[in-house]
């Protein structure tokens, strides 16, 4: 089977969206503007109770950053969606999400009312609307995902937010190992230094992808991950 | 020693606690491979004792009042900018309430990005045979349910997450890379919070023995309950 494109939207600034991205289908993000950011929650779209663990996925490829060749694992041992491919070479799983307050604070309260599409949203707020739409809520959050945005630590542990890590056209495609709820939310990053609230662009791609050979790049690149597909072929005999 | 003598440590996160143990109003001693929940009020200090060294010390918190609103790593560091915990973290919930804050440690630094080990996580990491290994999710779970049962409050599987690891070092590279290394935890180091909230704590006491984040050796731990001193 070759690839094909389903279909492509535009992703606004500063909003969210969900689909259940089917096994054997892909979700690609091509930044539009400069800098975007991409917020990322996943769940197991057949049992909402299993869900991305950053945690379980950062020990088992021991890396604090994504990138071509990184599954994303479930807290169930299973590769929720794994990396195909990326132009950026560093995607954030450390920075979190912005909530209501933060936001206010950095760049002033402004309604729908008065500023209509361009009002002030955060990450926080967006992730547990869409949640709600599936039936879920607050309970369950878990650590996000920020495509495009980088946060680098120092030797020391500090934590500095790297500005402009992805120009317009860098791409990173995600291939989904189980059907897997995808949530996503282009508010700022929450480290994005003070200065003006900004609403960036993405297109997504959907397309439908060949299943991952035996020299598939993210099954390769570690021996966990070998053994992390062999787990998920499991559910999908 | 007198301890008051060695309350900071210079050009360190150090810091010994002034309080002694003849005071606590709580000492217990968890073992290797269980569970332990307590709620810790507002005000109150709580120090956990890692009796004989390099023992990783799983921990979640949560509003007490309503444990939806529970202990998050990443709203925790991004708030000091720094990826390890020690004196002075505020211990941040999801919905950006401080939960508690480190007010003493005598180990330096802490974990909170490894997560908890599984039985699943364990088959992706060492090998697909170790799943019926034990492991801290599955004493989570049984801290949880029994949790549940005897006071009739909802904590299962799904209240699960992020949880910090005390006294387990994983440094993160500038490379973006993060391994687990041998601990920095020696015998008898602690580490002391105040809760500034009533706070439910749940701990595994790690049984991880495919890794060096226990020395190959799970042991024991203490923990130690001061009541907030009269004012």
């Amino acid at each position: 089977m070759t690839e094909r494109i389903l279909w492509q939207e535009t992703l606004p600034g500063s909003s969210t969206w969900s689909h259940i991205l089917k096994r054997g289908t892909a979700l690609r993000l091509t930044a539009i503007d400069d800098a975007p950011n991409v917020g990322c929650i996943l769940l197991n779209a057949d049992n909402f109770s299993e869900r991305l663990s950053l945690p379980d996925s950062l020990k088992a490829q021991n890396v604090a950053r994504l990138t071509a060749g990184t599954a994303l694992y479930s807290d169930m041992g299973r590769i929720l969606c794994s990396i195909t491919e990326d132009t950026v070479g560093w995607h954030d799983p450390l920075g979190g999400c912005s909530d209501a307050t933060m936001v206010a604070n950095k760049y002033g309260f402004d309604t729908y009312q008065h500023a209509r599409n361009a009002w002030h949203q955060n990450g926080l707020d967006g992730f547990i609307i869409e949640l709600a739409k599936y039936g879920l809520g607050p309970r369950d959050l878990m650590m996000n995902i920020n495509f495009f945005s980088k946060v680098k630590v120092q030797e020391d542990g500090s934590m500095q937010f790297i500005s402009g890590n992805a120009g317009p056209g860098s791409a990173v495609e995600l291939r989904a190992e189980m059907n897997t709820l995808v949530i996503l939310n282009s508010c700022q990053h929450p480290m994005d230094p003070p200065s003006r609230y900004a609403q960036k662009r993405v297109e997504l791609t959907l397309k439908q992808v060949p299943p991952p050979g035996p020299d598939d790049l993210c099954r390769t690149s570690r021996p966990e991950n070998a053994r992390g597909f062999t787990i998920t072929q499991r559910s999908f005999p | 020693m007198n301890l008051r003598d060695l309350e900071v440590i210079p050009e360190t996160t150090l810091r010994v606690s002034p309080r002694l143990v003849e005071d606590a109003i709580f000492d217990e001693v968890v073992l290797a491979g269980d569970w332990f929940v307590r709620t810790i009020e507002r005000g109150q200090f709580v120090r956990i004792v890692d009796l004989q060294g390099n023992q990783a010390v799983d921990t979640l918190f949560y509003n007490a009042d309503n444990y939806i609103d529970r202990y998050s790593a990443q709203d925790t560091i991004r708030a000091q900018s720094n990826v390890y915990l020690t004196t002075g973290t505020k211990l941040i919930s999801t919905q950006r309430n401080v939960l508690l804050t480190i007010v003493a440690d005598t180990c330096g630094r802490h974990d909170t990005l490894g997560g908890a080990c599984s039985a699943e996580s364990n088959m992706v990491r060492y090998d697909i045979e170790k799943r019926s290994m034990h492991a801290c999710r599955q004493s989570f779970i049984k801290g949880a349910l029994h949790w549940s049962e005897t006071t009739g409050r909802e904590l299962n599987k799904l209240d699960l997450t992020a949880n910090i690891n005390f006294f387990m070092n994983v440094p993160v590279l500038p490379t973006g890379k993060l391994s687990f290394e041998d601990g920095v935890s020696e015998a008898g180091k602690y580490v002391e919070l105040q809760a500034e909230m009533d706070t439910l704590m749940v701990i595994s006491n790690c049984p991880q023995l495919n890794n060096p984040c226990n020395a190959y050796n799970p042991t024991p731990v203490r923990i130690l309950i001061w009541d907030a001193p009269a004012s």
